[in-house]
């Protein structure tokens, strides 16, 4: 088989429980999406891990490269403000 | 990427890994890693993916012969798991930039190795119970402590697999239990089984650490968190007392619990018999490879009509 024949990836998000979020579980090959689902299920889903499942085309995703991890996420680091324990409140106040 | 860097930039890079590693901070795909780092991470992963995908033949050989429908199911299922792991560890290795056709290849070419434990043969249905019992067990020491390691794909991988190798294990328990409780005729096939698993299952953890090459990188890195011996010594002691349980006799004149250690002795391993089966001369080598490519070949045209079908409709 020639390399231009192999199964593209795709990523599988899988649902664990309904209400719960999407979590990644891992990627599958596949040849398209319907078979990628069946193939996702197989894998990732032989003991009930999963109610719902996305699959994406795993060259659809776009990330943040580590080495931006400073300058990128950096605003986050001095605004400690956002955080609730930032602040005091005076002695005896409850349910605040 | 490192060709780009000059040496002096490498060896900055390699000292802040290496304290990255020594912090515990998990390596994930694209952060930066020695080459070296790379390719034996690599080269670990795939045999470890090809162990679990041809690991699937000598039980697959029991399918159409287990003695109850039920018995049969769970095999089934058992073996449908380790399919399930080749995958999640071929998905794991293809992270560091190679991708599953090549590894593959490098198998069928004979170019990859497998654990030589799926070199034997499977004589009888005990072995099914002294497979799951010995070899999942064996896998599961291993696969505990790997699930810590150092790479992120990889020990996430370990942490679904390790979930599943304990009913692997408890099946195939179950299986040689069951059997010790029959008549002299199951009795001996299952202590005929342990006899002809328990060395081989010993040497899966590989050779002496006086003679591991590849250990002390591996160990520095945490792609390896215990050595060979420990881990083999862990094997031992915690299977020694399930065999004593249910009236199985270790085939090992020389085993013996040391009070002051805490562990038991036992004597030595055949390692001429380990190289000749890494070398390809064990009992079912060829016979593994042949199956393994007989699979794929006649798997081919699955996968290029799926593909053909998936173009045609546009999807
Ligand atoms: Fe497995
Ligand atoms: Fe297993």
């Amino acid at each position: 088989m020639s390399k231009s024949q192999e199964w593209p990836s795709w990523e599988v998000f899988t649902q664990n429980k309904n209400g719960e979020a999407h979590e990644h579980a891992g990627n599958v090959h596949a040849p398209d999406a319907e078979i990628a689902l069946m193939n996702a299920r197989d894998v990732y889903g032989r003991r009930q891990e999963a109610v719902n499942i996305w699959v994406v085309p795993s060259t659809a995703i776009t990330a943040s490269t580590p080495e931006d991890v400073g300058s990128f996420f950096d605003p986050a680091n001095d605004k400690m403000y956002r955080w609730p324990n930032y602040f005091k409140t005076p002695d005896g106040i409850k349910q605040i | 990427m490192e060709n780009q860097l000059t040496a002096e930039e490498i060896t900055k890079r390699e000292m802040e890994f290496d304290a990255k590693i020594a912090k515990g901070i998990v390596v994930e795909p694209k952060d930066w890693m020695p080459d070296r780092y790379r390719k034996q991470l690599l080269r670990m992963m795939s045999q470890h993916a090809h162990s679990e995908v041809v690991g699937m033949l000598p039980e697959g050989n029991w399918l159409t012969r287990a003695p109850s429908l039920m018995r049969k199911a769970v095999l089934l299922a058992k073996i449908q798991d380790e399919a399930g792991h080749g995958l999640y560890i071929y998905s794991a290795a293809e992270t560091l930039g190679t991708d599953r056709a090549e590894m593959i290849d490098q198998l069928l070419s004979g170019h990859a190795k497998y654990s030589s434990i799926f070199n034997y043969p499977t004589l009888n249905w005990a072995d099914m119970g002294a497979i799951g019992w010995l070899v999942d067990g064996a896998a599961i020491v291993n696969q505990t402590v790997l699930a810590k390691c150092s790479y992120g794909p990889y020990s996430r991988a370990m942490v679904r697999i390790c979930k599943e190798e304990n009913f692997h294990n408890k099946q195939g328990y179950q299986i040689m239990a069951y059997l010790m409780k029959g008549t002299k005729e199951q009795q001996e096939m299952a202590q005929d089984a342990m006899n002809r698993f328990w060395w081989p299952s010993l040497m899966m953890f590989g050779p002496h650490d006086t003679n591991s090459p590849n250990s002390g990188d591996l160990m520095k890195w945490k792609v390896k968190l215990q050595t060979n011996d420990d881990l083999r010594q862990r094997f031992i002691d915690r299977t020694v007392p399930q065999a004593e349980a249910i009236g199985l006799k270790i085939p090992d004149p020389d085993l013996k619990w040391n009070p002051q250690t805490r562990h038991y002795d036992f004597g030595e391993i055949n390692w001429e018999e380990f190289n000749n089966v890494i070398k390809g001369n064990g009992p079912c080598n060829r016979l593994r490879m042949k199956q393994r490519r007989d699979a794929h070949e006649n798997g081919a045209w699955v996968r290029s009509a799926a593909l053909a079908y998936a173009e045609k409709h546009g999807k």
